[in-house]
C-alpha cells in the first residue's frame, strides 16, 4: 500500500556520475535533497573504463572542480596512474587522464554523499513520476513510498529500460549486472517526454594472471604528476601501469567469420551507437584496410586482478569474443572474467531541454548525463552539476545558472546538446570548442571559480586563495614586462640551439617568452631576480604571453558572440507568426525555443537571414 | 510596411517598361492610376490575372498598358504586387511611376523589392544577393556570371577549398583528441602544401571579384580630349542616341554628360567632358576643372585626338594626364584628311584605335582595346566568381586566417594555435555558403579515422 514518506526540495533519480554531482551541488546550496540509487553498491560506479579524464574530458573535470564539484577530488584520491596527454601539442589541448581504482572511487563517492549535510541517500527504484496540480513533483518507489520534491533531476544512465546484448543472447539489465529500471520509462512517456533508444558497449574484463606481459609494451604514468582538483596540493604518485597490445589479421578474420552473429549486424539492436566509441567489430567493418588496431590493457584497481581492454568493446557471442581475443599476441591464454556487452537504454532527445537542463515543457524537471544523450562519466558529471545547481536554485526561487559556450567546455557541451541535439551518444572533444585557446584546463579556475563562489559552491576561504593566485599572476606579468634579460654567451648559445634569432642587445623578458622555441624554465638561469612562485603561476604568464595574439582575438570573438547571447527571446514567442522566417527555421525555433538569439543562431536550419529577421522582429516589438 | 514603386526594367530605353508596385496598398494605388478597359477594379482580380487598360496621371492618359496582379504571398516580394507594363520610352515609364508615387506609393530604394522578398522568406541570403546582382548587372556577361552563383559554381569552389581545410583540421583534431590511437601528426610540409593551395585558390577568387565588379557595375570612363575633337560624337555613337549637343563650335559641352553603355563585354559609365584647354570663359572653366576631377576618378580613359589637325601642346597636356591610367587613345576623324603625326601618340599609349566616330568605323577595334586594357577579355563567366562585398569579405577573412596559419607554421607555433587559424578560415568559408563549421570538422574526423575505445 502506498504511504507518504518525505518531502524534499530536490530529488535526484540515479546515483551515477551525473546524479552524485547534482545531489551534492543541490545539498551544498542548502536545498533539502534526496538521491535514489537502484542499488547502493552502484553509487559512483564505473561500469565501463576505469579512468577519469582524457582529451577534453580532463577539461571538464577541472571545470567541475573549479565550480565546486566533487569528481576531481574523488579522482585525485583514488587514482593509480596519471598522465598529462598531448604534451607538446600546445597548452589548449593538454588533458589530464587518470587510471582509477574503481572500487575505491565508488567507496569514496558513496561516503561523501552519505556525509553530506542536507542530503539523504536511499536505495529505491522510482517507478512513477508525476506533477501535482500545485506544481510539486511526486515520486513513487517500487516499495510504494511516495516522496515529493519541488525539483527532480533525472540521471538514470543506462539503467532506464536497459537491455543487454551479447551475440544471440539478450536480456533486460542495468549496467554491470544491476537491475534495470523498467517502469519509469512509461511514466516519463505519459509526461510527454520524447524518449529514444541509444546504445553503448563495454569491453571484457580479463584476469591479469592469464596475460603474457613480457611481449607487451608497458605504459608508465607521468614522472611529475598533476592533480585534477585545484584544491589537491600534491598528487600521490603512480601505483600501476597500463599495457599496449595490437590486433592482427587473425583477429580480423574471426570477426569477419562471425559477423552474422552480431546483434548489431543482424538488426536486433535498434539503438544508435556512439560514432566515437565503436565496437571492435564496427572498426573492422568500417575500416577494412587497417592492418592492426592498437588497444590498451588497464588495471581496474590495486586489489583486483581484473583488467580492462580499452578499445575492444564488442557485442559478439561469448565464444567468439574469447576466440578473437586469443588471436592477440600476449593474450593467447586469456581468461575472460566479465564478458563484453552492448547495452541499449532509454534517453531523451535533449532538444526538449533548456540550457539550464530543465525541460522546456515540464517546469522543475531536469535531465542530466546519459539520459540527455551524452556519453562518458565526465560529460555526465558536468551536466549533473549544472542540473543540480539549477534544481536547487529553482526550489529556492532563484534564476537559472547558465554557462555559455565561451565560458567553458561545460557550457559548450550543454549548448551543443540543447541546441543541436545529438544523433548518437555525445562525446566531448576539444575540436567542438571554437574558443579552445581560451578554454584550457590550466585556467579552469580563472574562468569559473568566481561563478562557483557567486552561486555558493566555493567557500570564501577557497575564493580568497584563488584571489591570491590571481594577484601573483598579475605581479609576475608586470615583472616580466619590466625585467630586462641581458645578452650573455650562454643565452646566445641557447637561442641558436633552439633555432631562434640571437639577441643584439638586452631584451625584455616578455619578448623572449613570446618566442615559441623558448620556455619560462629555459630562461631561469638568465632571469636572476625571478621570485620563487608555484609553477602554475609561471605557466599562466607564459601561456598568456605566448598566445597573446590568439587569446586577444578569441576574446574579441567572444565579445561579439555574447552580444547575441544576451538578447533573450521571450518564452511565449510565436515563431509561426513571424513573416520573414523560412519554414524550416519556424519549425526548428518552435521546437527548440531558444533561450537567446545567440542560441537560435546555432540551430542547424536557422540561417543568418533568419537571425536578421528575428532581430528585426524583436526591434519591431520593442524587445 | 509602406507600399513601394519603381521602374523595374532599368533606366535605358527599351521595348516595354515595367513599373512595379508592392505592398499592402499596391492594388488600391494601382486602381487609382489604372483604369481597366472592362471597368473591373484590379482589387477584384485574383492573383496572376492581367488586365488591359489606360494609365492616368493628373487626369491625363499617359499610356495604354497591361496590369499584372499578384496576391500575397504568391509574388516576388511576398506582398501584393501590381506590375504595369507600358509602351516603353523612358519618359512614359517615368510618368507612370510618378503617377503611382502621387497616389500613395513611395519610391523603392535600390534592391528593396529583393530585400522584402528576403524578409518575407521568399529567398535566402545568397539567393537574394545573387538576384540583387542580376538586377544591377547591365550586360549579358554579368548576367551569366550572376546566374552562375545561383547554379553553384562559387558554392562548389568554396566547398572544395573548405573541404581541403576541414580534412587537415580533422586530422589535427583526431591527432589531438585521440592521442592513444595511432594517428600521425600532419607533417609541416603537408600542412604547408594544403595551406598554400587554399591560399592560391582564394587569391584567384578575390582577384575575380575585381574583374567581376568591372563587369557588373561597369567601369567609370572618362572621354577626354581638347575641344571639338569629337568626344561628344564618340559618346553619342557609343550610347546610341543624341545626348550631348554636337556642334562644330568648340566648347559646346560645358558640363559632364553621363551615360551608361554596353560595349562588348563591358559596361562603360561614360562621362563626356568639356574639352580641356585653358579658357577665360568662366562657365567653361568650371567644366574644365570638373573634367580634371573626373579624369582623376575614372578607371578608364578614352583620350580622343583629331587626326585632321596636328598634335599640339594641348594634346600633349592630355597625353601627360593619361600617364599611368588605363587609357585608350582614339584617333578620330579618320574620314577627313590626315595631318596627324601618330608617332607621339603611339609612344605614349599601348592601345591606339583609329576611329571615324561619324561613320562608325573602328568600333570593334575600340571594343577589343578596352577589353585588353581592363583585362576583361579572358574573363571566364562559367568560373566561380565572387559576386558581392559580403562574399569578398568572407574570402578575405579566410585568406587572412590562412596567412596566419602559414606564418604560425613558419615561426613554430604549437599545433593548437595553428588549428584555430584553420578553424577560423573554415568558419569564414562556411559562412559564405551557410554551413556550420565545427560540426562538419567533427563529422570529418569520424569519416576519416578509426577512433575510440
Amino acid at each position: 500500500m502506498e504511504y507518504f514518506a518525505k518531502e524534499y526540495d530536490v530529488a535526484v533519480i540515479g546515483a551515477g556520475h551525473a546524479g552524485i554531482e547534482a545531489a551534492l551541488a543541490s545539498a551544498r546550496l542548502g536545498a533539502k535533497t534526496i538521491i535514489f540509487a537502484i542499488n547502493l553498491d552502484s553509487v559512483g560506479n564505473m561500469p565501463c573504463n576505469p579512468s577519469i579524464g582524457g582529451t577534453s574530458k580532463g577539461h571538464l573535470v577541472r571545470e567541475i572542480d573549479a565550480l565546486g564539484g566533487e569528481m576531481g577530488k574523488a579522482a585525485d584520491k583514488t587514482q593509480i596512474q596519471t598522465r598529462m596527454l598531448n604534451r607538446g601539442k600546445g597548452p589548449a589541448v593538454h588533458s589530464l587522464r587518470a587510471q582509477i581504482d574503481r572500487r575505491e572511487y565508488s567507496k569514496y563517492m558513496k561516503h561523501v554523499v552519505e556525509l553530506q549535510e542536507n542530503l539523504d541517500l536511499k536505495q529505491a527504484e522510482i517507478i512513477d513520476l508525476k506533477q501535482t496540480d500545485d506544481g510539486l513533483w511526486q515520486l513513487k518507489t517500487k516499495l510504494e513510498a511516495i516522496y515529493t520534491a519541488k525539483s527532480v533531476v533525472l540521471a538514470t544512465g543506462t539503467f532506464l529500460g536497459g537491455k543487454i546484448y551479447i551475440g544471440e543472447v539478450s536480456y533486460e539489465s542495468g549496467p554491470d549486472g544491476m537491475f534495470p529500471a523498467t517502469e519509469l520509462s512509461n511514466s516519463l512517456k505519459k509526461l510527454g517526454i520524447p524518449l529514444r533508444r541509444f546504445k553503448t558497449g563495454t569491453p571484457s574484463r580479463v584476469n591479469r594472471r592469464s596475460i603474457d606481459f613480457s611481449v607487451l609494451e608497458k605504459q608508465e604514468g607521468d614522472e611529475t604528476e598533476t592533480p585534477f582538483s585545484f584544491e589537491t596540493e600534491k598528487a600521490d604518485g603512480n601505483k600501476s601501469f597500463c599495457y599496449i597490445a595490437y590486433t592482427n589479421d587473425d583477429t580480423k578474420q574471426v570477426i569477419l567469420d562471425n559477423l552474422h552473429r552480431s546483434p548489431l549486424y543482424s538488426g536486433k539492436i535498434e539503438g544508435v551507437g556512439p560514432r566515437y566509441c565503436p565496437s571492435f567489430e564496427d572498426k573492422i567493418v568500417r575500416f577494412p584496410d587497417k592492418l592492426r588496431h592498437q588497444f590498451f590493457i588497464e588495471p581496474c584497481g590495486l586489489d583486483t586482478e581484473e583488467l580492462y581492454l580499452q578499445g575492444m568493446s564488442s557485442s559478439l557471442p561469448e565464444d567468439v569474443q574469447l576466440k578473437f581475443l586469443r588471436t592477440i599476441k600476449g593474450l593467447e591464454n586469456v581468461e575472460v572474467m566479465r564478458t563484453a556487452y552492448a547495452i541499449e537504454y532509454d534517453c531523451v532527445d535533449p532538444l526538449a531541454l533548456k540550457p539550464s537542463l530543465e525541460f522546456l515543457d515540464l517546469s522543475g524537471l531536469y535531465g542530466a548525463g546519459q539520459f540527455n544523450g551524452s556519453s562518458g562519466y565526465e560529460e555526465a558529471a558536468a551536466q549533473g552539476l549544472i542540473a543540480g545547481i539549477n534544481a536547487a536554485r529553482r526550489a529556492q526561487g532563484k534564476d537559472a545558472f547558465i554557462l555559455d559556450r565561451a565560458s567553458s567546455y561545460i557550457g559548450t557541451l550543454i549548448d551543443d546538446l540543447v541546441t543541436k541535439g545529438c544523433m548518437d551518444p555525445y562525446r566531448m572533444m576539444t575540436s567542438r570548442s571554437e574558443y579552445r585557446l581560451l578554454l584550457r584546463q590550466d585556467n579552469a579556475d580563472i574562468r569559473l571559480t568566481p561563478y562557483g563562489h557567486e552561486i555558493g559552491l566555493i567557500s570564501d576561504e577557497r575564493y580568497q586563495k584563488f584571489l591570491n593566485k590571481m594577484q601573483l599572476i598579475k605581479d609576475e606579468m608586470k615583472r616580466a614586462a619590466q625585467t630586462t634579460i641581458h645578452v650573455s654567451e650562454d643565452l646566445q648559445k641557447l637561442l641558436v640551439s633552439r633555432e631562434t634569432a640571437p639577441m643584439n642587445k638586452g631584451m625584455k623578458l616578455i619578448e623572449l617568452i613570446k618566442r615559441p622555441q623558448i620556455s619560462y624554465d629555459d630562461l631561469a638561469p638568465f632571469d636572476t631576480e625571478r621570485p620563487d612562485l608555484p609553477p602554475e603561476i609561471f605557466e599562466q604568464v607564459e601561456i598568456e604571453l605566448k598566445y597573446e595574439g590568439y587569446i586577444k582575438r578569441q576574446q574579441a570573438q567572444i565579445n561579439e558572440m555574447r552580444r547575441l547571447e544576451v538578447k533573450l527571446l521571450p518564452k511565449d514567442i510565436d515563431y509561426n507568426a513571424i513573416d520573414g522566417l523560412r519554414l524550416e527555421a519556424r519549425e526548428k525555433l518552435s521546437k527548440i525555443r531558444p533561450h537567446s538569439v545567440g542560441q537560435a543562431s546555432r540551430i542547424s536550419g536557422v540561417s543568418p537571414s533568419d537571425i536578421s529577421v528575428l532581430l528585426i522582429y524583436l526591434a519591431k516589438m520593442g524587445i | 510596411m509602406s507600399t513601394i514603386a519603381a521602374i523595374s526594367t532599368g533606366q535605358a530605353a527599351g521595348g516595354i517598361g515595367v513599373v512595379r508596385i508592392s505592398g499592402e496598398n499596391a492594388l488600391s494605388v494601382a486602381d487609382r492610376i489604372f483604369k481597366t478597359v472592362s471597368g473591373i477594379k484590379l482589387e477584384k482580380l485574383s492573383g496572376y490575372k492581367a488586365a488591359f487598360g489606360k494609365v492616368f496621371f493628373e487626369e491625363k492618359c499617359v499610356d495604354e498598358a497591361v496590369a499584372l496582379v499578384f496576391k500575397a504571398p504568391k509574388s516576388y516580394t511576398g506582398e501584393d504586387v501590381v506590375e504595369i507594363s507600358c509602351h516603353g520610352g523612358l519618359l512614359v515609364t517615368k510618368q507612370v511611376l510618378r503617377a503611382a508615387l502621387a497616389n500613395g506609393a513611395v519610391p523603392a530604394e535600390a534592391g528593396e523589392f529583393t530585400k522584402r522578398a528576403f524578409l518575407n522568406g521568399k529567398m535566402d541570403l545568397t539567393r537574394a544577393e545573387s538576384v540583387m546582382n542580376i538586377i544591377s548587372a547591365k550586360s549579358e556577361q554579368a548576367k551569366s556570371a550572376a546566374l552562375n552563383t545561383l547554379d553553384g559554381a562559387l558554392y562548389k569552389k568554396i566547398s572544395e577549398i573548405s573541404l581541403s581545410l576541414k580534412k587537415i583540421a580533422a586530422q589535427m583534431a583526431a591527432w589531438v583528441d585521440y592521442p592513444d590511437e595511432e594517428i600521425d601528426d600532419l607533417s609541416d610540409d603537408k600542412l604547408k602544401e594544403t595551406l598554400l593551395t587554399a591560399k592560391a585558390e582564394l587569391e584567384k577568387l578575390i582577384k575575380s571579384f575585381d574583374v567581376g565588379k568591372i563587369i557588373i557595375e561597369g567601369v567609370e570612363t572618362a572621354i577626354v580630349g581638347k575641344p571639338n575633337v569629337g568626344k561628344s560624337t564618340l559618346m553619342n555613337l557609343l550610347s546610341g542616341c543624341e545626348k550631348s549637343i554636337v556642334t562644330s563650335v568648340a566648347g559646346t559641352t560645358r558640363d559632364i554628360v553621363e551615360e551608361t553603355v554596353t560595349l562588348g563585354n563591358n559596361v562603360l559609365r561614360l562621362a563626356d567632358t568639356a574639352g580641356l584647354h585653358d579658357t577665360e570663359d568662366t562657365v567653361e572653366k568650371i567644366g574644365v576643372d570638373r573634367t580634371r576631377q573626373k579624369l582623376d576618378r575614372a578607371s578608364l580613359v578614352l583620350a580622343v585626338f583629331d587626326s585632321s589637325t596636328e598634335v599640339d601642346d594641348e594634346d600633349m597636356e592630355i597625353i601627360k594626364m593619361c600617364n599611368g591610367k588605363n587609357a585608350v587613345a582614339i584617333i578620330n576623324k579618320t574620314d577627313l584628311n590626315t595631318k596627324f603625326n601618330a608617332e607621339k601618340i603611339n609612344k605614349n599609349f599601348e592601345n591606339v584605335v583609329y576611329l571615324s566616330a561619324k561613320d562608325r568605323n573602328g568600333i570593334q577595334e575600340l571594343e577589343n582595346a578596352i577589353e585588353k586594357v581592363l583585362g576583361t577579355a579572358d574573363f571566364d563567366t562559367s568560373a566561380a566568381t565572387l559576386m558581392n562585398e559580403r562574399q569578398l569579405a568572407c574570402c578575405t577573412a579566410a585568406l587572412q586566417s590562412i596567412d596566419e596559419a602559414i606564418s604560425a607554421l613558419e615561426i613554430g607555433m604549437t599545433r593548437d594555435a595553428l588549428n584555430v587559424n584553420i578553424d577560423v578560415a573554415v568558419e569564414s568559408l562556411d559562412t559564405l555558403t551557410g554551413e556550420k563549421a565545427t560540426e562538419s570538422v567533427v563529422n570529418e574526423i569520424f569519416s576519416q579515422f578509426c577512433v575510440g575505445k
